[in-house]
């Protein structure tokens, strides 16, 4: 008889991801946690508490603030840390803010205030290893990343000089300036959050919920009107349309779905529904095939 | 959180075979028919398709799976690669290996943490080398259930009689292996036929489709139900808690159990089961938890709790296979650092018995192993290590071995059984507190007694050379000064215990290889033993010595030209071997590699036996072996 099928999965996801956490704090001697506020990075918190319940969590989190987050995902994110009693840090590339980089005009944009932000934040606190919520089922090149994933001393990828990774072994052996990103919901689907997240009771925002919002249709996505930096064109209207998100970024470049979900049920239903993979909201992705790869390469997470 | 009665739970399984077999085809049919792939997926897919013209311009399924892009363009899959998609009764996580030989350390690794394997073989092909190749690493990494998926069905005209022939070549290929549950399906991936949907072009098939089979197996109990507990982390958020963090990795424990800490041995019982969601009473495996116990004993990172009664291994030598999996090979005696679950510690290979060939499953003498190959080692650890036989815990019994300087995983290993040189035993057996070293008489206590310490005089020469006359003179003057002595003589040897073997090559290295085993066990039980084989080949010298141990290993050369051999021939075999009468006879048809740097160096032609039996007691003295 295995008693591992006494859990159902997603018990066993959670001992799982665990028992990664811990092996973190473990291994390293100044992890961080990346915190993006999504329903990912919440579901990582939550884990992350019960990893070291009752202690608290034994290393900060770090949040990239592009300064074109949802305004509502900000101020979450302040009220996380307050309600979990967490270390917080914000970095913000700020000399890209200076130069005026913004999402409408930056064809490099993303590169700049995500993965060149990351990598000044990463290296100027000294982090060893960086505990990120990506999952492998998202995207092709993610299939093949290690749970615990090398990086050189620039942040580097390299997909074919991985590190064998069996059983529960983590290697987590790193030399001066090298690090690790560390994935704890590796395994786990979008179906698998969103049913962990109901099971748990786990607080997210609520732009995944659906409501009336101001949009603007953009190159057959639905843009959030968030705030007066928008831009709007001529004769671009924003209209009250029934809309939720299936992921939270930079609202500009966050596309909404039409869709009259209000509650996690109803969420999950419609996704099983669904015939379109998460990564398809969110712009950046749709450059070239295998894009991903290159940007984790470059040190995206 | 509440459980779903309908839900089985997690499946991990394995996919086992070449691009050829149709493997990326069959994954990508199972995510597609089942509906697993999201329409942008699809259409990326459908674009990727027409690009690569893999197919003709058709779907290529395939391409759903290949990830990386370098991978996509010399279509093979080089690395594992996990897949996941759910059922209404079950979640899926598949990892996808690469079956080319050059990758058996990835398909190792895909093997670590699955239940389950299917194993794809193309109808029109049958049973190959790969087949037996992926077979006996999901045996060896302990799956103990397979679906053999004869694939490619429809180029063989869905004919039953193909099938059949198929089913009894490789029943007869898994007797030899530890696969106690395997099942058979013939399919069509690229079709679609007995994968989710049952065919209609197999009517005489009467089996479940590929994924009622996978959707509603009970996976076989790999791990034990004896409670082990690796710690992870030591929790103190305050002056009043002091927990264990940790997953159980098998069996289960109630508050109250009476426990060891391994490998210290200590005794103490289970205060409270803490979490998150408040204190349990028992928790099961692979529940993550943090226990505290109701004494105050010292636990630390890498110690193991387990039940009092029900207790690992522990010991600093341990035998393993291990598969290496780096392009530089393994280093005997070098030092590498070696993770156990949570365990770090530092050892070295300390022997190595064999290597074992995945195609043939054949085990060969060797000095080193290279990327891909497994070995039987015997591993020396600078510490004690509580551990379970691979066999019987998958999680307790596994480690790795990290390169000090790269930092890089080289080498995954399965424990095989503890090694008693010294002093393992079931932990706590024989007394409440665990003390190691009195359990064996260590070699030291030996020397102390015989007033000698041990060693191997390993003679080397031609036939005919006078090895087994000057060994044989110098164990009668060490025997007369007391001393505790025996001589391997290997035409001896051949009458017994070498029995059995004749005089290729592959034989000649195992009698070598079981000479230097006895000599070992002869060292370890405190005695001076030499041994006289012809031992033509420097690299059979030199494993050898890594057998034995360095330390103890005396290479005698005795030196005597060939034509003083021939002249002798004293059992009439050079007269044999000129007539061809005797093939590969060392020195006419076959080379013998003189010692490049021998310990001691007997010239025959200038000494006679007593002369040179005194220059070997002189070295012993210099060496001080003995006194």
């Amino acid at each position: 008889m295995t008693t591992e099928n006494r859990l159902t999965h997603l018990q066993q996801l959670e001992s799982e991801a665990i028992h990664i956490f811990r092996e973190v704090a473990a291994q390293f001697e100044q992890p961080v946690m990346m915190y993006s506020v999504g329903k990912d990075s919440s579901v990582l918190l939550h884990l992350a508490r019960k990893a070291f319940y009752p202690g608290r969590i034994p290393f900060p989190l770090l949040h990239i603030d592009t300064t074109w987050k949802f305004q509502e995902m900000i101020a979450f994110r302040d009220r996380m840390a307050k309600q979990h009693n967490f270390e917080l840090l914000v970095h913000t590339n700020q000399e890209a803010v200076q130069q005026g980089v913004n999402p409408f005009d930056h064809p490099r944009y993303t590169d700049i205030m995500k993965t060149d932000a990351l990598k000044q934040a990463l290296s100027q606190h000294g982090f060893d290893a960086a505990i990120g919520g990506a999952r492998r089922d998202e995207e092709k090149s993610r299939a093949k990343e290690r749970v615990f994933s090398f990086r050189d001393p620039h942040h580097r990828w390299d997909p074919k000089q991985q590190r064998p990774e069996l059983w529960r072994i983590y290697n987590g052996a790193v030399n001066k300036r090298e690090s690790m990103r560390v994935f704890p919901l590796s395994n786990w689907t979008e179906l698998d959050i969103w049913e962990y997240i109901q099971a748990e009771g786990i607080e997210i925002p609520s732009l995944y919920f659906a409501k009336e919002r101001p949009v603007v249709e953009r190159d057959g996505s639905l843009i959030m009107v968030d705030d007066n930096r928008i831009r709007l064109a001529e004769g671009e209207q924003p209209q009250q349309r029934m809309v939720r998100f299936r992921t939270l970024g930079c609202y500009p470049l966050t596309g909404a779905m039409e869709s009259n979900a209000t509650t996690l049920p109803e969420i999950i239903a419609e996704m099983q529904l669904s015939r379109f993979s998460e990564r398809q909201g969110r712009v950046i992705d749709h450059d070239a095939a295998a894009s991903m790869e290159k940007k984790k390469i470059e040190g995206y997470f | 959180m509440s459980t779903n009665p309908n839900k089985l739970g997690l499946l991990r399984l394995l996919t086992c075979g070449s691009v050829d077999d149709g493997k990326s085809t069959l994954i990508g049919r199972l995510l597609y028919d089942s509906q697993g792939i999201y329409e942008d997926q699809l259409s990326s897919l459908t674009a990727d398709s027409k690009k690569m013209g893999t197919q003709g311009g058709e779907l290529d399924l395939a391409l759903l799976v290949d990830g990386l892009q370098s991978e996509r363009e010399q279509g093979i899959t080089i690395d594992v690669a996990y897949r996941y998609f759910s059922t209404p009764k079950r979640k899926f996580i598949i990892a996808d290996t690469p079956g080319h030989e050059q990758y058996t350390r990835n398909m190792a690794t895909g093997a670590s943490n699955s239940d389950f394997a299917i194993i794809l073989i193309d109808a029109s092909k049958g049973v190959q080398t790969q087949t037996r190749r992926h077979s006996f690493i999901c045996s060896l990494l302990g799956i103990k259930q397979v679906i053999v998926a004869v694939n490619k069905m429809d180029t063989v005209g869905y004919k039953q009689d193909v099938y059949k022939g198929i089913q009894q070549d490789y029943l007869k290929l898994a007797g030899s292996l530890d696969i106690p549950d395997i099942r058979f399906v013939p399919i069509s991936a690229l079709l679609g036929d007995n994968v989710v949907h049952p065919s209609k072009q197999m009517p005489w098939f009467r089996g479940s489709t590929l994924l009622h089979y996978i959707e509603t197996t009970v996976p076989q109990a790999h791990e034990s139900n004896e409670f082990r507990f690796p710690v992870q982390r030591v929790s103190r958020p305050d002056s009043d808690f002091r927990g264990f963090e940790g997953s159980i990795v098998s069996g289960a424990v109630k508050v109250g159990d009476t426990i060891r800490v391994l490998p210290a041995g200590t005794i103490s019982s289970v205060r409270s089961i803490t979490t998150f969601d408040g204190e349990l009473d028992q928790a099961v495996a692979p529940q993550a938890v943090t226990i505290t116990l109701n004494d105050e004993v010292a636990v630390n990172r890498g110690d193991m709790l387990a039940h009092k009664d029900d207790l690992p291994r522990v010991a600093s030598r341990v035998r393993a296979k291990l598969v290496w999996m780096h392009e530089q090979p393994l280093q005997p005696r070098n030092e590498y650092r070696v993770h156990f679950i949570t365990k770090a510690t530092r050892g070295m290979v300390a022997g190595l018995h064999h290597r074992i060939d995945v195609n043939t499953m054949t085990e060969q003498s060797v000095s080193t192993l290279g990327l891909n190959e497994i070995g039987l080692v015997d591993l020396q650890l600078v510490e004690p290590v509580p551990f379970d036989k691979y066999a019987d815990n998958k999680h307790s019994g596994s480690f790795i071995l990290i390169d000090k300087v790269s930092n890089t995983t080289v080498a995954a290993g399965m424990v095989e059984e503890a090694l008693p040189d010294t002093g393992a035993q079931r932990a706590g057996e024989t007394s409440q507190e665990v003390v190691w070293h009195a359990a064996a008489v260590g070699s030291q206590e030996r020397a102390l007694r015989y007033e000698h310490k041990p060693c191997m005089l390993w003679y080397t020469g031609l036939s005919g050379s006078g090895k087994s006359t000057i060994a044989n003179a110098v164990d009668r003057l060490l025997f007369e000064r007391g001393c505790r002595t025996y001589v391997l003589d290997g035409d001896n040897l051949r009458h017994g215990l070498n029995k059995d073997l004749g005089f290729s090559d592959s034989d000649r290295v195992e009698n070598i290889r079981r000479v230097s085993e006895m000599g070992r066990l002869f060292v370890d039980a405190g005695l001076i033993v030499s041994a006289a084989l012809i031992s033509p080949f420097a690299e059979e010298r030199a494993r050898a010595k890594t057998l034995v141990g360095a330390d103890q290993f005396i290479e005698v050369f005795i030196d005597t030209p060939i034509e003083v051999c021939e002249q002798r021939d004293p059992k009439g075999l050079y007269a044999k071997a000129r007539a061809g009468d005797i093939p590969n006879f060392t020195g006419i048809s076959s080379p013998y590699e003189a010692p490049a740097k021998p310990d001691v160096h007997v010239h025959t032609d200038k000494v006679n036996v007593t002369e040179a039996a005194q220059q070997i007691i002189d070295y012993l003295f210099r060496r001080r072996i003995i006194a």
